[in-house]
């Protein structure tokens, strides 16, 4: 017979008090998400996907060049010049134009609301799951949870194809505008920095995209989350 | 029959609804004690505001006007852990449209609650293999909701609400979208878990067939308590309820 009677320390935080939702399970269900919602996850991963890879591109370029310049002599500077890098000559240094900054800056902004739009509803459909997961002892924490990891899922695997992609038509774009001396001039390690980089912040912005919808979800009332028309 | 514990008590309890510029009183006062062990219906026509009150009693919404508490707790005064820790290990639901979860098994459904409570893996899929033996669907665990036919998926439901055990299973129309027979057939194993486990039985309903198996019926009309019945007025009254029906 289950005891009726708790009178007695009714609620305590003790240990046989506690809720919890394992990381490792949580990662499963959000894994579990991921794949149930796969062409939802491609298309808020898209944007991401081709916000990265303009950044990486930019950044790799910018690599390469700078390669050219420190290695390749001044033979390069003109050409550089002529397509929209500050070339330093007597410092031997190069840097993107500030039109192309505010290119990269907008094109990442217009990817973070693309993301907010798109977890807002993938949020919105799963008001019901939502509110049953509530229902059953969830508390908020565990709800954000489940979407923050969502997303870094998304960020992680969306960001790095992006910042692939986007390097691999930086040194296409090298090999055709300077020839083969941009691939061997051009120094792998910053083009692996310039990944990371670009990898870093496409996360970071699958992450910020989240977090509003996110919240949203988590602080739902039960009722309203289980009653939602969707 | 030995002193009646409560187990939930409703205490004037008032809810308004705002609709667009109109109040809309779900509740205008209810008074009501629940005891342990019982099987309680709350019948209603929709809109009568059960499913209001039955909210209320599971914490899943605040009145705006009154008190719940269950076992002497007043559960407006808890904080948001101590409320989920409630509806955990406390409270079972078991709601008209079932509400599994679609992209988990039946025995994940199951565990899903126990996992919350910190159980182990192994000692919850054991548990929840038993609950789903115990409602007849031992061996479709690995099916996924939508594999499950209506009843099957309630049984999931009714499997899932006893997870930890809890004191109170609160059930909303739970045959509401069942056919007659299986519908009979949950209302009977909800009967069964009641007798065999000692468990606090709430349903909001509109089914008649729930009150041959109910110890008191409460009757609930425009927000307010009508007329409460215990088993033995029941039986007397039953005929003339059914005849009702049927006109």
């Amino acid at each position: 017979m289950p005891k009726t009677d708790s009178k007695t320390g009714f609620f305590t935080h003790d240990e046989s008090h506690r809720i919890e939702f394992p990381w490792k399970k949580s990662f499963e269900f959000a894994l579990q998400n991921f794949r149930h919602r796969f062409t939802r996850s491609l298309i808020t991963m898209s944007s991401l996907v081709l916000a990265v890879a303009f950044l990486a591109f930019i950044l790799v370029n910018l690599n390469i060049a700078s390669g050219l310049v420190e290695f390749g002599g001044s033979q390069f500077a003109p050409l550089l010049m002529e397509m929209g890098f500050d070339v330093d000559t007597s410092l031997g240094t190069v840097s993107t134009g500030p039109k192309e900054r505010w290119i990269v800056i907008l094109s990442l902004l217009v990817c973070t609301v693309g993301i907010v739009n798109a977890q807002l509803m993938s949020v919105t459909e799963r008001f019901r799951v939502i509110g049953i997961f509530k229902c059953l002892g969830a508390l908020d924490s565990m709800i954000l949870r489940l979407f923050l990891i969502e997303a870094a899922l998304i960020g992680v695997a969306g960001a790095a194809i992006g910042a692939a992609g986007g390097i691999v038509f930086a040194f296409l774009n090298g090999l055709v505008n300077f020839g083969v001396a941009s691939l061997i001039l051009v120094s792998l390690a910053d083009v692996f920095v310039s990944f990371l980089i670009a990898t870093a912040i496409g996360f970071c912005l699958s992450i910020i995209g989240v977090l509003y919808p996110a919240i949203i979800a988590a602080r739902m009332e039960p009722v309203k989350a289980l009653n939602a028309q969707h | 029959m030995e002193e009646k514990q409560i187990i939930v008590r409703v205490e004037g309890v008032k809810k308004t609804f705002k609709m667009g510029k109109q109040h809309v009183h779900a509740l205008r006062g209810v008074d009501l004690e629940i005891y342990a062990g019982e099987y309680l219906s709350i019948m209603g026509a929709s809109g009568s505001g059960k499913t209001t009150l039955f909210n209320m009693i599971g914490g899943l919404d605040k009145p705006t006007e009154g008190k719940v508490f269950i076992d002497e707790v007043d559960i407006s005064q808890l904080d948001a852990y101590e409320l989920a820790w409630l509806r955990n290990r406390k409270i079972g639901y078991i709601f008209q449209t079932f509400n599994i979860i679609p992209t988990l098994t039946a025995l994940e459904n199951v565990t899903l609650p126990m996992t919350f409570a910190g159980m182990h893996n192994e000692a919850a899929t054991e548990k929840g293999l038993q609950l789903l033996d115990l409602v007849g669907l031992g061996t479709r665990h690995q099916h996924k909701p939508l594999e499950l036919s209506g009843g099957q998926q309630q049984r999931v439901a009714i499997a899932r609400s006893f997870a930890n055990d809890p004191a109170i299973i609160l059930a909303d129309e739970p045959t509401g979208n069942l056919d007659q027979r299986t519908g009979e057939e949950a209302i009977e194993l909800l009967r069964s878990l009641c007798r065999e486990r000692g468990v606090t039985i709430i349903t909001a309903t509109h089914d008649y067939k729930m009150i041959n198996v109910s110890d008191r019926v409460v009757w609930v009309k425009d927000g307010r308590v009508d007329k409460e019945e215990h088993r033995d007025q029941l039986n007397i009254s039953l005929g003339t309820i059914g005849e009702k029906e049927r006109e």
